[in-house]
């Protein structure tokens, strides 16, 4: 769906050189929700403006649905890709509806059609239209605002949207509320999403596949399981920071942990589906309270494909949740060096 | 007062004349000063020199700018109309220029990452957005532009000021005070009419907030 091939951007001028973007290449696929997160002046934000054309590469390829993007029209282009900013940016001189219906107005679709649009993507971002078509965006709180700007990149019925730290300015309970929105609207609609975070759990809650930049690369480009057990570098696991202990347990599926199944005269276990994450589990152990010895994990159909006695599941939680050269403690309990 | 009351039907006569010479001048003004700084806000080095040129514009006396005026114009309402449009140019383009540029970056953003041409964006956008700057210096030129063409009489352009100076000249200062009271009265309301325009298009973006 979009491809970046060895994609660069250099910004000059008088009195410096600055290497925003190097030699960039990824591949997201369509319907997939791809985050890219990374530390300020990483590049994040320069390689997704690349992708609508609001900067232009100094070298390399972009191509979305299978078109070489610097031979197209830049505006034709920009109305085939959604986009999301920060600091929201709708036009406070129109209405919450008349906001929403842009991308169409500008694609010139009739104005019935525009509006039955506006009022299914407010429905869809949780704002009913009753009350909130008519409103003018200063009257909204700046959740609502978001939830208007995505809505807004909807309208047009792009196959791809691009969001630039759009829950960045918000407070954490919106936020977080506005995740879970967001991610019922990608598994409702199936867009192709590219979003930029500096949130590390933000990103891992959100994303398909997590590109981790720094200083204009990318450092690592995989699944949130796979970022967090494989990391490539030792940057990897640092930006993951502490957080990495709670979303191992959120990403690694019972099913990876489980052992073979035991023989028959084996004590019943409490029965999770293997596709639980082991935190989900660990919920459900602790609701339960059984006299258990063990977990049967179990495959869509019920059958049992695996079983963990409790001492073994620590055994293997410790393995996944305590990484490489932390045997032993924290970092921070290690002697001095 | 009593010149007033005594002579209504001319003192009407010579506001609708005081009233086409501002009205034409400001509206020709708008015209090429619009333009003009819809210009600079596109090609940046445009600025100094244009503002510096208006600048130097609005710095002349009116009086002597009549003078200059005459031999290109000839008498009459001309010379008037041209004088005031000059005097209105400055505070035209720079308030188009600052209302512009007043334009949060996050909006213009969203217009030009969501697609609209150049075009849209300032249709749409920045002059909807800049508008209540821009009506404010319409404001400013229209009033300081019915002052200007009082003394336009001077050079036979008609207008409330031939009241003044016809007062002046007999020493009937019941004329004087009538040309006078008209032309404030006339800046007073265009002024008012302006702030209401104003106020109408900031409106959407006040409500619930203020």
């Amino acid at each position: 769906m979009i491809t970046l091939d060895r994609v660069s951007k250099i910004f000059r001028s008088a009195t410096s050189t600055i290497r925003a973007v190097e030699d960039v290449s990824l591949e997201i696929s369509a319907g997939e929700l791809c985050v890219l997160i990374g530390p300020s002046g990483s590049g994040k934000t320069t390689t997704l403006r690349m992708i609508n054309r609001l900067e232009v590469p100094t070298s390399g390829r972009i191509i979305v649905n299978g078109r070489d993007i610097s031979r197209a029209d830049p505006v034709r282009l920009r109305r085939t890709i959604g986009y999301v900013i920060q600091q929201v940016g709708l036009l406070p001189h129109l209405t919450v509806s008349e906001n929403v219906a842009l991308v169409p107005r500008l694609l010139g679709w009739p104005a019935r059609k525009r509006r039955v649009r506006a009022e299914e993507m407010l429905q869809l971002v949780g704002l009913p239209p009753r009350d909130f078509a008519a409103r003018y965006p200063r009257e909204l709180s700046g959740g609502q605002q978001q939830r208007v700007a995505v809505a807004r990149a909807l309208a047009g019925d792009p196959p791809i949207v691009l969001m630039d730290e759009p829950f960045g300015a918000l407070d954490p309970l919106t936020r977080k509320q506005l995740q879970h929105e967001l991610r019922r609207i990608h598994a409702e609609v199936r867009k192709t999403i590219v979003f930029i975070t500096h949130d590390v759990s933000e990103a891992f809650l959100l994303g398909d596949r997590i590109a981790l930049m720094a200083e204009g690369r990318i450092v690592q480009y995989g699944t949130p399981p796979e970022l967090l057990r494989q990391p490539a570098t030792p940057f990897v696991t640092e930006f993951i920071g502490d957080d990495r202990g709670m979303l191992t347990l959120r990403h690694v599926r019972m099913a990876e942990l489980a052992g073979p199944v035991r023989n028959a005269d084996a004590k019943r276990g409490l029965r999770i589906h293997g596709s639980c994450s082991v935190l989900d589990a660990l919920h459900r152990i602790a609701a339960a309270r059984s006299d258990d010895d063990g977990l049967e994990i179990c495959d869509d159909r019920e059958c049992v494909i695996g079983y963990l006695c409790y001492a073994d599941l620590v055994r293997r939680l410790a393995d996944v949740v305590i990484a490489e050269g932390e045997v032993g403690g924290y970092p921070d309990a290690l002697p001095a060096r | 007062m009593h010149y007033l009351l005594a002579n209504p039907s001319s003192v009407l006569v010579l506001t609708w004349q005081h009233l086409r010479i501002v009205g034409t001048a400001v509206f020709l003004a708008l015209l090429i000063g619009i333009p003009t700084g819809v210009a600079i806000t596109r090609v940046r080095w445009l600025a100094a020199p244009v503002l510096a040129t208006a600048g130097v514009l609005y710095t002349i006396p009116s009086l002597a700018l009549f003078a200059v005026l005459i031999p290109l114009t000839g008498l009459g309402e001309r010379p008037a109309i041209v004088a005031v449009l000059v005097y209105s140019l400055l505070v035209i383009i720079r308030n188009t220029v600052a209302g512009i540029d007043a334009v949060e970056p996050s909006i213009r953003e969203a217009a030009h990452g969501m697609g609209m041409t150049p075009w849209q964006r300032l249709r749409l956008v920045e002059i909807p957005l800049g508008l209540p700057v821009i009506l404010a210096g319409i404001r400013v030129a229209t009033v300081a532009g019915i002052g200007i063409a009082t003394i336009a009489a001077y050079v036979g352009a008609g207008g409330l000021g031939v009241l003044i100076f016809d007062g002046i000249r007999t020493l009937n200062l019941d004329t004087v005070v009538a040309g006078a009271l008209s032309a404030s009265a006339l800046a007073l309301a265009a002024d008012w009419a302006f702030v209401q325009l104003e106020s109408h298009a900031r409106r959407d973006r006040s409500r619930g907030v203020s």
